[in-house]
């Protein structure tokens, strides 16, 4: 039998028919998650055309996008500031009445970001496929799902169909050696992963990470890592289960029990790549070597470790484009530059390890005077259990906003943006120019370096408060 | 949707690599629940000045982006985010066909199910179009080829089954819902 990578075997589990030169395969989706952003359009094309969610037991949707992160708004007491976005939560509201499909809504107490309660649930389970109206699905591969963001129209053909129409991507295997240092996180990783693939380097490509510290990271640094896979232009990241994984979601509401529990373990642990397996490329890197990073220009590629300067390349016009927008200088330094916010929060980093690591930094300090520090869990079980832990009254203590779960700052839909000019070191996945509000200035960074920098009003080497 | 076979319009260049679905539209446009009338709101913050009057100086602005159908931007057009409101906003603002070295993933498989041509070419061409913003190009779907007005002409890779739904007016979701007694079988046996 030929060698298998990971990724091959889930797609060939999922083949209806196989593609031939003509047509695409049919591609079988596990899971589709819904939300409130990406899905309006897909569901009046069903209405207009008379047809049925053909799988409701495998659709779940949820709120997230633009959804608010003031509990008086969240809960009813006042109005949605933003309308627009109050009728596209009433509007997924009727949608999933009228379809059938269930939905964790603003009142429910198992909502969040849909990667993050994807996973929570345990409706994420290796061997899947999943797909939702938004790029960073790849997320749910670190539990070597193969999952990956399509856009609304393809939400129609899930919704009616359950398949979508696939051509069969590329592999690219990221194997990385070693261990991560003291005070380098998982974010730190794909950064550095991104930094030296480029933003296109996955495109086209799948990528399956491997390795001894891909291994040692726990489920959620491995989610952080799938979740940026993107923006490398890969659609989806892959990592094997492994015991970490099986643990992780032994019990959760959605995950098999009792000897389906067992049986499911046991065909889980035969995906992983066959020795031998081939990738279509291959590129690997050593764990060792990473510093902790920090973005400095208007893609997540545009990336440096934390101590470094800002790369000088007088002939590039698009990199002084970016340079201009970001109101930074070839060669300059970041570390001690003044910020003015700082959120902790999105799909990549806002899970309760994300708010342990910052809540480690902040814990007795205070908030930089004049910075304004969010912190958005990235669920409300998320925020319920790092409320009964301590580390909200930690954020809160030390002047940072705490807030109910919601994309919020990544992508300032809801009103939560940052001012025009001002610099927000952000644990969010997109640097692009004005993604986190017109004229804003993001910079991508760890929870323990955005929490640094909350302290300080300043770029921060996060490893000066994460020493014993 | 209607056929496509040939697109034949003035070019508008945009130089710059790596553009992104926030640039394209941002994601402050997005709560709206419809596809319709997006146009306006394309590359809106490149576009508009802080109190919403164009810039005069972007490229969109100007007279002579009147009626273009094509627009040749840098490397990667399209990165980010899964919206399909990016196609949309190109489509309703006037152009059909987007020209590049490289296209993202997502959106390229966005333009192709709302009939907005995704262009993969050679760097040799794709410099001569950077070179020559406002050039009279010619699209051909059928024989996959952009002829520029030197006479040159470079054919260009699309999926077949794209392309085939693409010339005829085709919905892929029509395929699709013909395929539900294998589909049937599948979960059955799945």
């Amino acid at each position: 039998m030929n060698a298998k990578t990971l990724f091959e075997k889930v797609w060939e589990r999922h083949e209806v028919v196989p593609e031939t030169p003509d047509t695409p395969a049919v591609l079988y989706i596990d899971l589709h998650l819904v939300h409130e952003v990406t899905s309006p359009q897909a569901f009046s094309l069903l209405r207009s055309m008379g047809l049925k969610v053909r799988r409701k037991d495998r659709t779940l949707a949820t709120m997230d996008h633009s959804t608010p992160t003031d509990p008086d708004e969240v809960f009813g007491r006042v109005p949605i500031k933003v309308e627009s976005a109050a009728r596209q939560v009433k509007q997924l509201e009727q949608n999933c009445r009228e379809f059938g499909i269930e939905l964790l809504g603003l009142d429910s107490d198992q909502r969040g970001i849909v990667h993050v309660i994807g996973p929570e649930l345990g409706a994420t389970q290796p061997g899947k496929t999943i797909v939702c109206g938004d790029s960073h699905t790849a997320t749910h591969g670190a539990f070597g799902a193969l999952a990956f963001g399509i856009g609304t129209t393809e939400v129609g053909h899930v919704l009616a169909t359950q398949c979508l129409l696939q051509r069969r991507p590329k592999t690219l295997g990221i194997e990385v050696s070693g261990r991560l240092k003291p005070g380098v996180t998982a974010k730190d990783l794909i950064l550095a992963i991104i930094g030296k693939i480029g933003v296109s380097g996955g495109t086209g490509h799948v990528i399956e990470y491997r390795g001894s510290a891909i291994e040692a990271l726990s489920m959620e640094e491995r989610m952080t890592v799938c979740n940026m896979s993107i923006e490398g232009g890969a659609r989806a990241g892959m990592i094997a289960p492994d015991e970490t994984t099986f643990a992780y979601l032994k019990g959760r509401r959605f995950a098999p029990q009792g000897e389906a529990w067992e049986r499911a373990v046991e065909d889980w642990r035969t995906l992983k790549s066959d020795p031998g397996a081939q990738f279509d490329r291959s590129i690997s890197l050593d764990a060792d070597a990473i510093e902790p990073m920090i973005t400095y220009g208007t893609n997540p590629g545009m990336v440096i470790p934390i101590t470094g300067t800002v790369p000088d390349r007088p002939d590039d016009a698009i990199h002084a484009k970016a340079l201009a927008y970001m109101g930074l200088n070839g060669g300059d330094r970041l570390l001690g530059k003044p910020i003015q916010v700082v959120f902790v929060g999105s799909c990549t980093n806002a899970r309760l390890s994300d708010l342990e690591l910052a809540a480690r930094v902040m814990k007795g300090r205070k908030v930089a005077p004049g910075v304004r520090v969010l912190v958005v869990p990235g669920s409300q079980q998320v925020k319920r259990e790092a409320e009964a832990r301590g580390l909200a009254k930690i954020f809160q203590d030390a002047g940072a906003e705490w807030r109910e779960s919601g994309c919020s700052m990544c992508i300032g839909m809801n009103g939560d943006v940052v001012e025009k000019g001002h610099y927000s070191v952000s644990t969010s996945n997109r640097n692009f120019e004005g993604r986190q509000g017109t004229g804003a200035r993001t910079l991508l960074a760890s929870p323990a370096t955005a929490a640094a920098a909350a302290i300080t009003g300043k770029i921060t080497d996060p490893r000066e408060f994460l020493a014993a | 949707m209607q056929p496509i076979r040939i697109i034949e319009s003035r070019t508008v260049v945009l130089p710059y690599t790596n553009i992104d679905t926030d640039q394209i539209i941002p994601a402050r446009f997005l709560t709206t629940t419809t596809k319709e009338g997006l146009g306006k709101q394309a590359f809106a913050d490149w576009r508009y000045d802080a109190s919403g009057a164009p810039r005069a100086d972007f490229i969109l602005n100007k007279p002579e982006a009147r009626g273009c159908e094509i627009l040749v931007a840098g490397r990667n057009f399209g990165c980010g985010s899964s919206r399909e409101h990016a196609p949309w906003a190109l489509l309703d603002f006037g152009f059909k066909a987007v020209i590049s070295t490289e296209i993202a993933d997502i959106f390229r498989n966005n333009a192709l199910k709302n009939g907005l041509l995704p262009i993969v070419i050679d760097e040799t061409t794709h410099r001569w179009l950077l070179d020559n913003p406002g050039a009279q190009v010619r699209i051909d779907l059928e024989r996959t080829a952009v002829e520029l007005p030197t006479g040159v002409s470079v054919t260009f890779p699309i999926e077949a089954f794209a392309r085939y739904c693409l010339l005829n007016g085709i919905d892929e979701l029509g395929f699709l819902l013909k395929q539900s007694e294998a589909i049937a079988r599948y979960e059955q046996t799945h």
